[in-house]
Formats: C-alpha cells, sequence, structure tokens
C-alpha cells in the first residue's frame, strides 16, 4: 500500500527522502502547537495518567528539568572555571565546585 | 568565587529570548488538570493537598471573604511550588527577583484595601486609630498606623524575597565551604556536609512555609477589610 510521505511516521521514513519530509512537516505556530500538545499528552497518558502511577513519572520531568538548567547555565560554568585556570593552578576540587550540584 | 555567587540570582536570558518567561510557566505542568472524579493518583494526591489547605484557610473568612478563595489557593501553590522547584540544582528561582514578589504583594494588598475602604468605609478608617488610645497621642498614632499600613505589601514582598534568597546563599556557601574543605581535613568536611543536609531539609520547610505565611498575611488582610 502506497503511503503518500506527507502522512508517515518518522520511522516509516527512509533515509533518503528524510530532507523532504523534514521541509513537508507543518511549521506554522498552530503546527508548532499542536505538536507541543501532542508530545505532552503522549508523555502525560502513559507515566502520569495510568491507575498506579509511581513516582518515576514525576522525577523524570523535574530530572529532564535539571538537566535543562545546567544546559542553560553552562556556559557561566566553564567561564568561571577558565578564570581559575588563568589565575593559577587548578585542582581537581575545583573543577568540582564549578560545576557542582548546587 | 564571589561571582559565581551571586551569577545563579541573575535573570535567565537566551540569544536576548527571555527563558524567565518558560521558567516562570513550568510549575503549571506540574499540576494536571481533570475533570474525571476518580483521577490518578498526582491529580488525587494534588485534590486532597488543595482541600485541606483551602478548608484551613478559608474557614475564617465570611462570604464575600470566600470570594477570594481562589486567588489564595492559587497563590500559595504558585509561591510554594516554585520555591520548592528552585531547590533542585542549577535552577532558577523566579522568587528571588524582589520585582516579582512586589507584582505579587502590592496587588493583592491594594485590592484588600481598596475592597475595604469601598464596603465598610467607617470600619476601615476606624483602623487607625486603635481602641483606647489616650487623646494626646491621637496624632502620632494615625500617623504610625498610616505608616504601618503602607509598609505591609513591601514586608510581604521584602520578606519572601529576603528568605528564599539568603536560604540559596547559604547553600551556595556551605556547599562551596564543603568541596574545599575536601582536601584539607575529612572530619571538618563532613561535618560541614551534614550541616548542609540539615541547611537543605530547612530550606524545603521554609520553602513551603513562607508561600504559607505570604498567603496567611493576604488572607488576614482580606478579613480585616471584609
Amino acid at each position: 500500500m502506497n503511503v503518500p510521505l506527507k502522512e508517515k511516521k518518522l520511522l516509516e521514513v527512509k533515509l533518503g527522502e528524510l530532507p523532504s519530509w523534514i521541509l513537508m512537516r507543518d511549521f506554522t505556530p498552530s503546527g508548532i502547537a499542536g505538536a507541543f500538545q501532542r508530545g505532552y499528552y503522549r508523555y502525560y497518558n502513559k507515566y502520569v495518567n495510568v491507575k498506579k502511577g509511581s513516582i518515576a513519572g514525576l522525577s523524570m520531568v523535574l530530572a529532564a528539568y535539571v538537566f535543562l538548567n545546567y544546559c542553560r547555565s553552562y556556559k557561566e560554568l566553564s567561564e568561571s572555571l577558565l578564570d581559575c585556570f588563568a589565575s593559577g593552578g587548578v585542582s581537581p576540587d575545583r573543577v568540582g565546585l564549578v560545576h557542582r550540584l548546587i | 568565587m564571589n561571582e559565581n555567587l551571586f551569577a545563579s540570582f541573575i535573570t535567565p536570558m537566551m540569544f536576548g529570548l527571555p527563558l524567565v518567561t518558560l521558567i516562570v510557566l513550568f510549575p503549571s505542568l506540574l499540576f494536571p488538570t481533570s475533570n474525571r472524579l476518580v483521577n490518578n493518583r498526582l491529580i488525587s494526591l494534588q485534590q486532597w493537598m488543595l482541600q485541606l489547605v483551602s478548608k484551613q484557610m478559608m474557614s475564617i473568612h465570611n462570604t464575600k471573604g470566600q470570594t477570594w478563595a481562589l486567588m489564595l489557593m492559587s497563590l500559595i501553590l504558585f509561591i510554594g511550588s516554585t520555591n520548592l522547584l528552585g531547590l533542585l540544582p542549577h535552577s532558577f528561582t523566579p522568587t528571588t527577583q524582589l520585582s516579582m514578589n512586589l507584582g505579587m504583594a502590592i496587588p493583592l494588598w491594594a485590592g484588600a484595601v481598596i475592597t475595604g475602604f469601598r464596603n465598610k468605609t467607617k470600619a476601615s478608617l476606624a483602623h487607625f486609630l486603635p481602641q483606647g488610645t489616650p487623646t494626646p497621642l491621637i496624632p502620632m498614632l494615625v500617623i504610625i498606623e498610616t505608616i504601618s499600613l503602607f509598609i505591609q505589601p513591601v514586608a510581604l514582598a521584602v520578606r519572601l524575597t529576603a528568605n528564599i534568597t539568603a536560604g540559596h546563599l547559604l547553600i551556595h556557601l556551605i556547599g562551596g565551604a564543603t568541596l574545599a574543605l575536601m582536601s584539607i581535613n575529612t572530619t571538618t568536611t563532613l561535618i560541614t556536609f551534614i550541616i548542609l543536609i540539615l541547611l537543605t531539609v530547612l530550606e524545603f520547610a521554609v520553602a513551603m512555609i513562607q508561600a504559607y505565611v505570604f498567603t496567611l498575611l493576604v488572607s488576614l488582610y482580606l478579613h480585616d477589610n471584609t
């Protein structure tokens, strides 16, 4: 059965067709909002909206939040590390101090 | 080290775009809504907690005051969740910004006071003079009571900002001290680490208490004025 390229899911698209598939995606604001909504409900219905939901559903969201915040502040953290390198010797403790878990 | 300490209180921007909007909106993701009678565990827990808090907090008000129930419950949920999320590593806490807390405190306080002045003018004006003051003291006391009224929103905002900021700074400092002490003396490191653990527990408590205090005071101002 021949499914048109526009309606194929990502895992069904062949590697050669990938650029044209990406270009055919809906990049309008309502399209992007729809994508976020679908992603949210996929996660919610799989991990949270179940009869015996556990702490993992919430923890994964918080872990992703921590990770995103670390990515956001990575530049600043590594710049202060460079200052340490410039000012004198750096011990392994100093590295941990800058990228510390707090 | 000093610059590093205050770096976590800068408003986060990325490529000139305000990331802080997303961070402020993030706690709302953690409170899903549902139309069902029997919900999943997350929503059931949140509904139970919300009922507990709202019954405890709105019981002192009359009918007119209880129309503020939605506002006060959203307030305590927002401040509580924002403070608790700020305890995660590397995260940004919007309630450390005085601008945000003033933006919450001033409209709520002003709403309560203006409601009081519109509906119970005599009683609201009577609040400026406590009962049984000696006559010579009256002018001074009216001035003092006016000042104490106008300082309420500032106190609300500054209390929240100072508590949360101070807690975060302490955690940064003691955490840095623990790491720095590791290569010098292990026993001291252990003691400092235990202090850090206790401080973190305190911060969890402070996060929730501050939310409670903020909301309670707003509700008290409301109670005086309805």
